[in-house]
């Protein structure tokens, strides 16, 4: 047998094909296998070290799965109460605005109970960015029905699948979103495949971008995941969210900047 | 010295901003005051009343049941104040619009016809102040210099043109006001 | 700089107040009556002369957690409702006493339950001073009864929110609220540019995160948490019980009032005094923490003590709480908007004299 290498002859920088993004801490995620959060917590992450925004950054965490968010991130962070992180931004960045203030919110916290918030916070245009988790149910309180939830998707609390006619319909709250006048920049993005990924993080640093031109409310939805609440597979959700996720929410810009469109109408091979 | 008051009538009458020079010009006068008004739906176009209270000792309750003086606008304010007057003390009133009259023997009644020398005058928004005019002839309990300053006050800079009509319609109020 | 003496309502008198004490942010949702405050913010216009924020929020709910987004930034920051609109804030006010936050809340109180009515009222007493949303915390409550307190009261919450790091409410009512007074005003005060160390207000490569929250999933570490919070309390039980007696030295029958009512027992004991009963009133100015050791030991030397309140009787728990038995205590107050008079307190307190 061949001898076995040492650990420290494997991570030897030019063996290094990826590391640990710098401002991650070194706490244990609590997420389950599969989750699409630890992910955007990554990209999230390495969006703020290579933007330099490390010393100005202050984060809104949620009322949800991502409530631990805080322990994650080295960075300053606000926890919220349930739904109303865009209202913590806001005073946040009234107070500070040459900080980059950001929330982290999930479908039932953005959707639902602060829906009031989440519309208002963009009608008036904070400069702030939210990034809204999309998986359709409610994971951290044990799979209940969310705001996003499918028709005909089954949850703790609707069993029998979601009847719309009792339970109303999924909000596509994104779309009201890129109607308000506030909004700058409005996308819909997931990280279920390196080049989604890919796509999220490049709009995140837009994002960021934007805020540091006092552009207005960029909003960021990432349909994910959530192998627990949906009982499935890691990969079995992969797939069930394409088929069924990303059909009622269609990946995509939903608002684009005007100087964007004009650049691109003016290099239609950029497009 | 102590004089409790309530100015009572029609919301739009000036029975706040009457109150309010009032007490403008009590703090002119180095006294205590106290404006406390009726607040709500009810002052729009309703009935609007303010006690008043100026003293020269620190005052206590700036809510009361009974007064010193009743400034009676309309036939409401009558009806509802006319009990609420201290015993010895004063109702001044105006006429305008009033079918029954007030009828008690134990209070001193003057009327003063606002309402009308104000039409007269062809400057009816003056109408309050010939009602303060008359009150400050029976009770003078503020100088007159005071009240002047107090208008200054209580009047943004743009309506300081109007002091002199106001001044006009204090005088003019001293002059009409009359006891029943 | 010389004080400004001005002629101005309760709610104006504490909105000016704000922008003295240099106030970092004012965020409130409209609300009768007190909807003068956000109004003569708005009309000021402070972010042209001391970079004060005043915005008007979408509901009380977003005000309050504006307030929270800002006290957690170490920002001197205030809000103000009247009594449904509180009980809205109620959410807020809880997290922003789990995570310790300073910052001023104004309830200019109304009567209720519900929608109530839009005239003064202290039925709130229970929800200010008790704690008012869910968990084991209190606030700083401070009851001014004249326009001066209500001015004055502005610099002083902020200072005890940033000692305690603890929210402060000035409990107010509908009377103090609209009535106008004379009140000297401050001087105008510069904004801290200095923020304490556990505000977020992005991390320097120096120093640890800052993490404001008032989560903490492992019960043991929330209970010596909430151990922390009681030992708080207990000090400013020690420190910074308030209060203003009006002739207590011989009296036999003692009113215990704040705010409004105090007011109104002031003129009590006036009166009172004129029919030869010797009255007295202890007003209390902090109502948590309350002045319960002196009315204990007025209790030692009065015959009988009267609460009186705009309520169905809530302070008066409090009351016989400090004065344990040793004297008979009573409650009197009108209720649903309607401020008790003078002479009906004093009539009150004959018939219990004459029915003792």
């Amino acid at each position: 047998m061949a001898e076995v290498t040492g650990i420290k002859e494997i991570i030897k920088p030019e063996n290094l094909a990826y590391k640990r993004t710098r401002i991650m801490t070194d706490n244990v995620l609590s997420y389950c296998p599969g989750c699409g959060h630890g992910t955007t917590h990554r990209i999230l992450a390495e969006v703020i070290d290579e933007e330099g925004l490390q010393s100005e950054a202050i984060g809104v965490s949620p009322v949800g799965c991502s409530v631990l968010l805080y322990h994650y991130i080295d960075i300053d962070w606000q926890e919220a109460a349930h739904g109303r992180a865009p209202a913590v931004a806001t005073g946040i960045k009234r107070l500070l605005p040459d900080k980059f203030v950001f929330t982290y919110q999930g479908d039932g916290d953005l959707a639902a109970i602060g829906t009031a918030e989440t519309i208002h916070t963009c009608n008036r245009g904070e400069n702030i960015l939210i990034i809204f988790i999309n998986n359709g149910i409610y994971g951290m309180t044990g799979g209940q029905m969310a705001p996003t939830t499918l028709p005909g998707m089954r949850s703790s609390t609707s069993p029998y699948g979601r009847d719309v006619k009792v339970m109303g319909n999924p909000l596509k709250i994104t779309d009201i979103i890129a109607t308000l006048p506030g909004t700058y920049y409005v996308t819909r993005q997931s990280v279920h495949t390196p080049a989604n990924v890919r796509k999220t993080k490049k709009a995140m640093l837009k994002a960021a971008r934007y805020q540091k031109l006092n552009k207005g409310t960029c909003f960021i939805e990432i349909v994910s995941n959530c192998p627990s609440g949906w009982k499935m597979t890691p990969v079995q959700s992969n797939k069930w969210m394409e088929e069924n996720m990303l059909k009622y929410y269609p990946l995509g810009d939903l608002k684009v900047p005007p100087e964007e469109t004009v650049q691109n109408a003016n290099n239609p091979e950029k497009k | 010295m102590t004089e409790e008051i309530i100015i009572a009538g029609f919301g739009g009458q000036g029975v706040l901003s009457m109150g309010k020079i009032m007490a403008y010009s009590g703090v002119m006068q180095d006294m205590e005051v106290s404006w406390m008004p009726s607040y709500g739906p009810e002052m729009r176009g309703g009935t609007a009343n303010v006690i008043v209270i100026i003293s020269s000792e620190r005052i206590s309750s700036p809510i009361i049941r009974n007064f010193d003086t009743a400034i009676i606008l309309n036939q409401q304010s009558l009806d509802k104040f006319e009990g609420s007057v201290k015993s010895g003390g004063i109702l001044i009133y105006d006429g305008n619009g009033i079918t029954r009259h007030p009828e008690r023997k134990d209070i001193t009644i003057y009327r003063v016809d606002a309402a009308e020398e104000a039409g007269r005058m062809s400057s009816p928004k003056t109408f309050n102040m010939i009602v303060l005019g008359g009150f400050l002839k029976i009770k003078p309990i503020i100088k007159m210099e005071n009240v002047i300053k107090g208008l200054k006050k209580s009047l943004p800079e743009r309506y300081h043109n109007l002091i002199p009509v106001n001044e006009k319609a204090l005088e003019r109020g001293m002059e009409i006001i009359r006891k029943v | 700089m010389e004080k400004e003496l001005r002629l101005m309502k309760g709610n104006e008198a504490i909105a000016e107040a704000a922008i003295r004490a240099g106030a970092d942010g004012y965020f409130g949702y409209p609300i009768t009556p007190q909807s003068e405050i956000l109004e003569y913010l708005m009309e000021a216009n402070p972010s042209r002369t001391t970079g004060m924020v005043v915005l008007q929020a979408e509901s009380e709910i977003a005000a309050i957690n504006m307030v929270y987004g800002g006290a957690a930034c170490g920002k001197k920051v205030m809000t103000s409702s009247s009594s449904p609109g509180i009980s809205l804030k109620q959410e807020g006010i809880t997290y922003i006493a789990g995570a310790e936050l300073p910052c001023l809340i104004v309830n200019v109180v109304r009567g209720g339950p519900g929608l109530g009515t839009i005239q003064p009222a202290q039925s709130d007493y229970f929800q200010a001073t008790k704690g008012g949303g869910h968990g084991d915390y209190h606030l700083i409550v401070l009851a001014p009864a004249s326009v001066q307190e209500m001015a004055d009261f502005v610099d002083l919450s902020f200072e005890l929110a940033f000692k305690y790091r603890n929210p402060v409410m000035i409990l107010s009512d509908g009377a103090i609220g609209q009535m106008m007074e004379k009140v000297w005003l401050a001087p105008q005060k510069e904004r801290s540019k200095t923020y304490p160390e556990w505000a977020t207000t992005g991390k320097p490569p120096e120093r640890e995160r800052n993490i404001i929250t008032s989560l903490d999933l492992d019960p043991y570490a929330q209970e010596q948490f909430n151990k922390k919070l009681v030992a708080k309390y207990n000090e400013i039980r020690e420190k910074e019980v308030r209060y203003e007696e009006f002739q207590c030295d011989d009296a036999e029958y003692l009113f215990v009032a704040y705010g409004t009512s105090a007011r109104v027992c002031q003129k009590s004991v006036q009166l009172a005094r004129a029919q030869g009963i010797k009255a007295g009133l202890l007003r209390p100015i902090t109502l948590f923490p309350y002045p319960s050791v002196r009315i204990g030991s007025l209790a030692e030397k009065v015959r009988i003590i009267l609460s009186v309140e705009m309520s169905a009787g809530q302070m008066v728990e409090d009351v016989m709480l400090s004065v344990n038995g040793k004297v008979p205590v009573f409650h009197f107050g009108r209720m649903g908007g309607i401020v008790t008079t003078p002479d009906e307190v004093v009539d009150y307190l004959k018939s219990k004299i004459i029915g003792g």
